[in-house]
């Protein structure tokens, strides 16, 4: 790399994780206001452990989260396996879906769930937001683990099938195992998605049921809390830890 | 009895097409449908039929909206694309060994709560933010300076959020280009500008446009970034399509802005096809 790259290239990264530095090191600020130092705390964690509002959100959060990444892993490897696996009509239109799904802005889904939801007359909430995040994590999930059955030798399953197994034992002896860092990824990916989501869940959820990032966007909109920073770190941190986990698993034996 | 491959065939191929079909095609189509309705006094659709939302949309005051919210998105687009370009090169030039890290710095946030990163953006610009906070400390400026609730700062929020949509697309062409493409045509007497404008810029036409279409469709609906940043005064098309379906509760013309979104999307998919039938074409003619 020549040096001027070497410095667009650190530009960038410091373009991408300062705003996020200094939102860390603000939750642990013991200033109100500004980014004035005052010393350190963990006040305002310790005000997020006590406030019941946002313990109910962030255990909404996880279980939407947790719902919808187990359905679209399985939804998702299903079809992966289907698509790799056997041609059939509308195979085309089904992929061209799936990229459409992947590439539609949040807010045109959003408005097309809320629609259909109240045209089924399903009462906003916890299975509505289960449903729509499903449906956004989908795609990712579908997309990794199909990407992952590319390499791979469709012999294999043939040969276990001659020498006996059914198609599902094949399946599920051969082709599952081998794409399970795929799979592990793709859950990992649609319960970070689902966590982070705010367009989404903002139409399709109930009054009666938050979710961490319609809490946030609530007490931004009410004036700045320092409280926030901490609630926001919190999210970037379990973020974090699950994206380099899930590239972990998709990278690791490519080398 | 073991089921016959044909049942498990079914299952999965039918599970994911009855999804897709339930909760992707089947909501579009109602928004289609409902985009040419009438308002109804029970607050969400009736008869008769018309096309009157369409013409709403036509009026000064959306179109000052729709106008202002292009010119927004496509600013954080153009940025996107200067910003990132040059970024994904030097990406796909670093050394193997150095990439996946590299690469996964620029996933981390890809992946991170948009409405998060917005917050810190807020925090950065904000008047007792670190931005003012240098200003006021190098001696260039004596009062803060407003940041917040202009255009500049959806803007800046815009790119920051986005530019790895951008980023890892461009880094996706590039890195599938063959550099021996590069020497022959250096040694064809082709200088730097030249091997870029005949070589590395067709051959990377598709990942330029997915990375454009995959930030500016997002930066024409992050309502949030409108609200958090720009204020009440700098709205996107996501703002007016927000307030029309949980404030105004006027849910047709609501409907109609969305499926104008669709349709670019629709377009932009379109332009990507014809992008990259032309890079295999000529891929084919080698």
């Amino acid at each position: 790399m020549h040096s001027l790259e070497r410095l667009h290239g650190a530009l960038i990264y410091s373009f991408l994780y300062l705003p996020l530095a200094v939102l860390i090191l603000g939750s642990f600020n013991a200033s109100k206001y500004g980014i004035g130092w005052d010393g350190f705390t963990l006040n305002w964690y310790a005000s997020l452990a006590n406030d019941a509002e946002i313990l109910a959100a962030a255990r909404n959060s996880l279980m939407v989260a947790a719902l919808s990444a187990t359905l679209a892993t399985v939804v998702g490897t299903l079809g992966a396996v289907g698509l790799h696996r056997y041609r059939f009509r509308g195979r085309g239109f089904l992929m061209g879906l799936l990229f459409i799904t992947l590439m539609s802005p949040d807010i045109v889904m959003a408005v097309s769930l809320l629609v259909l939801f109240i045209g089924l007359r399903l009462e906003l909430g916890l299975f509505t937001l289960w449903l729509a995040h499903t449906s956004f994590c989908l795609p990712f999930v579908t997309l990794t683990v199909h990407a992952r059955l590319q390499g791979f030798d469709n012999a294999l399953v043939e040969a276990a099938r001659d020498l006996g197994a059914g198609e599902w034992t094949a399946i599920r002896r051969i082709v599952l195992p081998l794409a399970l860092p795929a799979i592990a990824a793709g859950w990992l990916m649609s319960f970070t998605l689902s966590l982070d989501d705010a367009v989404v869940s903002f139409f399709v959820t109930g009054p009666d049921f938050e979710v961490l990032p319609l809490r946030i966007y609530s007490m931004v909109r009410l004036g700045v809390k320092p409280e926030v920073n901490a609630l926001a770190s919190l999210l970037f941190a379990v973020s974090l830890s699950f994206v380099v986990l899930a590239q972990w698993l998709l990278h690791k034996d490519r080398e | 009895m073991t089921p016959k491959p044909e049942a498990f065939k079914a299952a999965a191929v039918g599970l994911l097409s009855g999804w897709l079909l339930l909760f992707v095609l089947a909501p579009n189509l109602l928004v289609a449908g409902l985009s040419l309705l009438s308002r109804s006094p029970a607050g969400f659709a009736g008869w008769p039929a018309t096309l009157d939302n369409y013409r709403r949309l036509a009026d000064p005051i959306y179109l000052h909206v729709f106008a202002e919210s292009f010119a927004t998105a496509l600013i954080a687009t153009l940025f996107c694309l200067l910003l990132g370009y040059p970024f994904a090169y030097g990406l796909a030039s670093a050394r193997p060994r150095l990439r996946p890290l590299l690469l996964t710095l620029v996933i981390v946030p890809f992946w991170t709560n948009s409405l998060v990163r917005i917050y810190a953006i807020r925090g950065l610009l904000a008047a007792k933010g670190a931005v003012n906070h240098l200003l006021l400390a190098a001696g260039l400026i004596d009062q803060p300076v407003r940041l917040l609730y202009t255009q500049a700062a959806e803007i800046i929020g815009l790119v920051y959020v986005l530019l790895p949509f951008m980023i890892l697309p461009l880094y996706g062409s590039l890195e599938k280009l063959d550099p021996r493409l590069l020497e022959a045509a250096r040694d064809l007497g082709a200088g730097p500008f030249r091997r870029f404008r005949h070589v590395v810029l067709p051959l990377t036409l598709p990942g330029i446009v997915a990375g454009c279409l995959l930030v500016f469709l997002p930066a024409l609906g992050l309502f949030y970034v409108g609200d958090v940043l720009g204020g009440s005064r700098h709205l996107l098309v996501g703002n007016l399509l927000k307030d029309q379906f949980l404030e105004a509760q006027d849910w047709p013309f609501g409907a109609a802005a969305s499926l104008v979104l669709i349709g670019l999307l629709l377009a932009f998919l379109a332009l990507y096809a014809i992008a990259e039938n032309r890079v295999t074409a000529a891929g084919d003619d080698r």
